[in-house]
């Protein structure tokens, strides 16, 4: 089958992502649990040798009413560091007072709102898929403390988060939800919450009272964990825990039981203010279990216990006399219970052991192995003793010191049961990985094959399909991976994705396996046959490669080895900095050579010498004039000119790469990403905080403008209105959202979604798109001009040019201006002077496509996900809409300069096949390291960091390659259209 | 066959311990060595005995830089109380910049292996020597940009900066203004592909190129969490330009002596 290398690079790429689909599927399990509805188990009985107890049911509960204020973001040094002791009086004087069980919980990664509330409520570790889904929180079926709660007839009553009412949707008896994405305000979300409380704590119809204040998660994203404003805002906190505190307190005169209400946090903070990651202060959160039950000595404060956060589903199951969730994994904070008779205690930590040992069961194979498991049978007979003991009367010191033995006994089961629950977690479904794996593999190693026939002139090459697909190879591949499949699927204990799908998919993918192999082995056979005459030329190529080249390929390769160390992929921007900046070095030093050293000077450097420059400059000229007819216009106008606009012209390209890096160096201080030097104050910081507004405003008006200069030299006349009517939407919007001011504003008006501003400057987004494709259609149809397609081209490239405007973040324009910026240098001064060759041209494109990403303030890390960007004009939250503009908003980068190199490229109508040829080296050096960075996290999967920094890389790259497959089919596209027209 | 022996090189030898101050005795010595070394080799073909005496030369100059280059590390905390290349990295890197630069005036000074032919005057001398400063200072500010422009701060550890630059700049720029002088013309033509016309170009190719990649390299640890001590800017840069200069000073002669075959220079 003859294919051109652009469609033949497409197809790769497509079977790519589904390969990298496979894996993630199997990476990251949906359901870890088999999620079986709940049905309702009787309690296990208390445990005793000989005498059967007589007490089944399950204990009564402890606490009347619970009140649990859940802070977002409250970090463990917010309440015990020195801010507690400045800033909440009321809460360091209980737990001096002796009032107030203390811990520091530990959260697991990934510290988002979504998972962290399902381990608070179910106590199991949630998946990391779970963060995916946090931006749709579907609702929770899991066994969970709330469900439990309605089940046993409590009433639970909830304000805050609307994330809850999402998960428990049916669950509240009363519920006020405020939105979290509104991030700018944080006095009217907790005030939305307070509201409400003087009401509901004079009422007495509720059990349960859940609160969730966002305003300080809020403010962190705003300014930091430093800034002037939390202060207020922890003051604020302490003053709404005094006041249910003294509610609680005086009702309890004439109640009978104590009531408890817990202060906790669902994640903490990291420096720069925002969460996600696992850093000590994004998983360090405090909580504190208030109740009058606990009465502690006076004056010995101990330093807080550091516990696990999914421990207290546990804890508040006991103490509200509820069973504890099936899936949780936490174990009862002991103190809690300890004032408790020593029967309910071992009765306690009974019911929490063998909900534990139940777990382990369901999901260890060889359970009894476990330590835990052990120890848990060792005290439950140890157990039975103590209670026939007691039964039978006896109730002296033996009794006693044998009680506190199997105490201890518990404890210590209980917490090795809960380790070797929490590491269960991560299991994978290796059968899908490597399947995914493997096709992943097969077609980088193909495309990589197929590299030097897809690089030659024509651009077009015999993929051995059709012989190969019916070798004998192909039949055994299929017969002995069915085989396989077969095996895997029926001794499999878990459940795996490849063998829950219908039997003819399977198949397929095994044939599509070994077709892939049996292409790759005629490939091989065919290079091995033709390696010997092509030895030599190979040889004479490679010492013919320019520094360029040598750097292009040693830049990847570094690249793709980086990714194996979790510091690299924290910092990967400062990689691809680097290797931008030595990009731009290179390029400088070859326009230098180009302009002060001519090719003749490599040869006759005596004679060079002796003559005189100027003179020789200008023959040179000359004859690269007559080289070159096909420069572009602008060129051609300066050559026809005289003498001083070429020196004119030669010191600004010389000149040229210098200025790109001061651009990029510029752009490096906007936004601050990372790890290690996240935490430094950068521009983009400044310019958002309130009171920089007007010079934010000054910023995003000149960026405007700018763009607009830079943009409107391609556009069509028509698509040149709009664009000016599209800029000035996007600042009204800016305006609209009170990002900027505008001059004749003064005061601060009342802040709206800008739906209408936005939805404005879409309809010019989508006119010049479609006027854009018109012309497209237009050139493919009429076969007329080769201009109307370049036109069309950078018609499409200028509609998506002002919807970053739209989406990106206020101080982000200039990031856009640069990008814009760069590109037209790069175009006038370095493309199309040195004569790149579309392969040369193409991954430069690519380095600075992911430059950008990053110049963006994107990094490896969910946490700086603009989600933000999928609301933009949309009254609620549409799936399809939104996750479209949180994916472009977030690869504008990549996407603006691989749709500039297409049109570009276009646009330079000389090179026919440099269009198939771009495309075959945009999916080749996309799908280099997607590949080995499967093999990598597949090799690391059980490595400390895989949660917090590999798997948000995945799933980056995952949707980068989508993207790649996205640009390389429309590339396919507008190449076929060149290619009907001959 | 004439055997060759170079009467004027020797008495230059000699000439050469006769140089005031003890610490370049040592020098002197080395020098000395270097010559009678290169004596046994004047028995062949001129034009091959040329080149085999300058690269035994050059190997034995580049060696005395190296040791020169260790012996920084550990002698100066004889004199200097609690110094370590480490944690006193600033004073280090004077001392060794310091170091090199005068090791290699003195000792290019003394080889000449480039001699000039036409007798200059002393007003001419000076100006190229005040040239020959002014130009170190401008590549000094040269790296500066560059480094700033690979992302080092702007203006906090401004110090360091600047005297990783100096030692940059010690490492390449000033070799070429021994060899070439103050000179552009020269310089551009010996970092062109072919531009060398003899070994000491050769080597100074080598060494320059070496210098400037090890100090490249050497910024890939500086993001890695392993919190060492000498991953602190700019001390794994600077570690890797002296790695790479003293990598291209052991390099340039091997490799000059592998290619002697192929190495034919244009007399000029």
């Amino acid at each position: 089958m003859r294919l051109g290398s652009g469609v033949f690079a497409a197809c790769c790429v497509v079977i790519q992502v589904l390969g990298v689909a496979v894996f993630l599927r199997g990476f990251f399990p949906v359901s870890l649990r088999p999620v079986s509805q709940v049905q309702p188990q009787p309690p296990a009985p208390e445990p005793a040798a000989g005498t059967s107890s007589n007490w089944t049911q399950l204990p009564p509960a402890i606490f009347r009413k619970v009140i649990i204020m859940l802070v977002d973001a409250l970090r463990d040094d917010f309440v015990f560091g020195s801010k507690g002791v400045q800033f909440m009086p009321y809460t360091k004087y209980l737990m001096e007072k002796g009032f107030a069980h203390n811990f520091i919980a530990e959260a697991k990664p990934p510290t988002v709102t979504m998972p962290r509330i399902k381990a608070l409520m179910t106590g199991s570790i949630p998946g990391f898929i779970d963060v995916v889904m946090n931006f749709n929180s579907p609702v929770l079926l899991e066994d969970n403390l709330i469900g439990q709660a309605k089940a046993a007839g409590k009433r639970v009553i909830f304000y805050g988060d609307d994330t809850w009412i999402k998960l428990f949707p049916k669950h509240f008896v009363e519920y006020d939800g405020t939105t979290s994405f509104f991030v700018p305000d944080f006095k009217e979300v907790d005030d939305n919450v307070t509201r409400h409380l003087d009401t509901v704590l004079k009422r007495e119809d509720w059990d349960i009272l859940i609160l969730h204040y966002l305003g300080l998660d809020h403010i962190g994203h705003l300014t930091g964990p430093h800034s002037s404003l939390i202060g207020p805002k922890l003051k604020e906190m302490d003053y709404i825990l005094k006041k249910i505190h003294i509610s609680l307190l005086s009702k309890e005169k004439e109640a009978s039981l104590p009531h408890l209400l817990v202060l906790c946090g669902d994640h903490g903070m990291s420096e720069a203010g925002g969460h996600g990651a696992s850093s000590v202060e994004e998983v360090s959160t405090p909580l504190l279990l208030i109740s009058s039950a606990f009465h502690r000595k006076m004056g010995n404060l101990q330093p807080p216990k550091h516990v696990q956060q999914t421990d207290l589903a546990a804890t508040l199951a006991v103490g509200l006399g509820l069973p504890i969730p099936k899936n949780s994994v936490g174990s009862i904070l002991y103190p809690v219970v300890e004032k408790r008779t020593m029967r309910e205690q071992l009765r306690f930590l009974h019911l929490n052991s063998v909900q534990l040992s139940r777990l382990l069961q369901e999901n260890v194979p060889m359970y009894e192995k476990d330590p835990g498991f052990q120890q848990f049978k060792v005290s439950e007979k140890l157990h039975g003793n103590w209670i026939k003991l007691y039964l039978e009367g006896n109730n002296s010191e033996v009794l006693l010191n044998l009680g506190k033995k199997v105490l201890k006994q518990y404890l210590d089961a209980l917490k090795t049961l809960s380790m070797s629950l929490s590491k269960q977690v991560a299991q994978y479904d290796m059968y899908s990985m490597m399947v995914g794996a493997i096709i992943v593999l097969e077609i980088t190693i193909l495309l990589l094959l197929s590299t030097p026939k897809a690089l030659c002139q024509n651009a077009a090459f015999e993929i051995p399909l059709s012989s190969s697909s019916f070798s004998l190879l192909f039949y055994l591949m299929v017969l002995i991976l069915s085989a396989v499949h077969v095996i895997i699927c029926t001794s499999a204990e878990r459940t795996c994705f490849l063998c829950s799908i219908s039997w003819l998919m399977a198949v397929g993918v095994m044939m599509l396996i070994s077709a892939l192999l049996c292409v790759i082995v005629a490939l091989l056979t065919k290079t091995f046959e033709n390696v010997r005459p092509s030895a030599q030329n190979l040889a004479a190529s490679s010492s013919g490669w320019s520094e360029l080249d040598l750097l292009i390929l040693f830049g990847t390769l570094g690249h793709v080895l980086s990714l194996g160390a979790s510091s690299f992929i924290e910092e990967e921007h400062q990689t691809w900095y680097f290797l931008i900046n030595t990009l731009c070095l290179a390029l400088g030093h070859e326009v230098f050579r180009n302009h002060f050293l001519g090719k003749d000077l490599d040869h006759n450097l005596a004679v060079e010498q002796n003559i005189k420059k100027n003179a020789k400059n200008v023959l040179q000229y000359k004859n690269d004039y007559v080289d070159v007819p096909e420069t572009s216009k602008i060129y051609k106008a300066s050559s026809s000119m005289e003498l001083l606009p070429k020196v004119y012209e030669k010191w600004l390209q010389l000149a040229s790469p210098w200025f790109i890096l001061i651009c990029c160096r510029l752009l490096r201080t906007l936004n601050q990403t990372g790890v290690q030097w996240a935490h430094r104050l950068d521009f983009g910081h400044w310019l958002t905080s309130s009171d920089h507004k007007i010079e934010l405003s000054v910023l995003t008006c000149l960026s405007l403008i700018m763009i607009f200069v830079l943009v409107q030299r391609r556009c069509s006349s028509v698509s040149k209105v709009a664009m000016a009517l599209g800029l000035l939407g996007v600042f009204c919007y800016r305006a609209a959202i009170g990002n900027v001011l505008l001059p004749w504003q003064r005061d601060r008006k009342s802040i709206s979604k800008g739906i209408i501003e936005a939805r404005f400057v879409y309809v010019f987004v989508l006119g010049i798109l479609f006027t854009g494709i018109k012309d497209l259609l237009k050139s493919q149809i009429i076969f007329a001009d080769v201009s109307i397609k370049s036109l069309g081209l950078w018609d499409i490239y200028n509609g998506l040019v002002l919807l970053a405007a739209l989406l990106l973040r206020p101080h982000n324009l200039p990031v856009l201006v640069f990008s814009l910026l760069i590109q037209a240098v790069m175009t006038k001064f370095i493309w199309k002077p040195l004569k790149h060759d579309a392969a040369q041209v193409t991954i430069m494109h690519y380095w600075f496509g992911q430059a950008f990403f990053y110049f963006q303030g994107n990094s490896n890390n969910i946490a700086t996900l603009d989600i933000s960007a999928g609301f933009v004009g949309l009254e609620s939250f549409i799936e399809v809409p939104a996750l479209f503009l949180t994916v472009f908003a977030t690869y504008i980068g990549p996407i603006l300069w691989a749709i500039h190199l297409l049109s570009f490229l276009s646009s330079e109508n000389n090179r026919s096949s440099a269009i198939s040829h771009a495309s075959f080296c945009y999916a080749l050096i996309c799908s280099i390291p997607v590949s080995a960075y499967i093999i990598l996290v597949t090799s690391l999967r059980y490595h400390l960091f895989i949660w917090s920094v590999f798997s948000p890389k995945l799933l980056y790259e995952g949707v980068h390659l989508f993207i790649t497959a996205t640009i390389c089919v429309f590339f396919i596209v507008m190449d076929q259209t060149n290619l009907i027209k001959p | 066959m004439k055997i060759l022996r170079p009467k004027d090189v020797k008495t230059k030898g000699m000439r050469q311990i006769n140089v005031r101050g003890g610490s370049q005795r040592v020098l002197a010595l080395c020098l000395l060595f270097v010559h009678f070394e290169s004596l046994p080799y004047g028995e062949r073909l001129q034009g091959s005995t040329m080149k085999d005496a300058d690269i035994k030369r050059l190997f034995y100059v580049h060696i005395f830089c190296i040791v020169s280059i260790i012996l920084t590390t550990f002698i100066p905390s004889f004199f200097l109380e609690d110094f370590s290349v480490l944690e006193t990295h600033l004073t280090w890197l004077c001392i060794c910049s310091m170091c090199v630069a005068i090791i290699n005036v003195v000792l290019y000074l003394q080889v000449k292996p480039n001699p000039s032919s036409k007798r200059s005057s002393i007003f001419h001398k000076i100006s190229r020597l005040l040239k020959s400063c002014v130009y170190f200072f401008i590549s000094c500010l040269l790296f500066h940009a560059i480094i700033v422009l690979y992302g080092a701060p702007l203006i906090e550890l401004m110090l360091e900066t600047f005297l990783f630059a100096v030692i940059l700049s010690t490492f390449t720029t000033l070799p070429c203004l021994c060899l070439l002088g103050p000179n552009i013309k020269a310089w551009l033509r010996v970092f062109t592909r072919n531009g060398a016309t003899s070994i000491w170009d050769n080597s100074l190719q080598i060494t320059t190129m070496s210098s400037v990649i090890g100090a490249w390299l050497g910024a890939f640890p500086i993001p890695l969490d392993w919190e060492r001590p000498w991953q602190v800017w700019p001390i794994s840069c600077t570690l890797g330009a002296t790695f790479g200069y003293m990598a291209g000073l052991l390099i340039s002669p091997v490799w000059i002596y592998r290619n002697r075959k192929q190495l034919t220079y244009k007399s000029r």
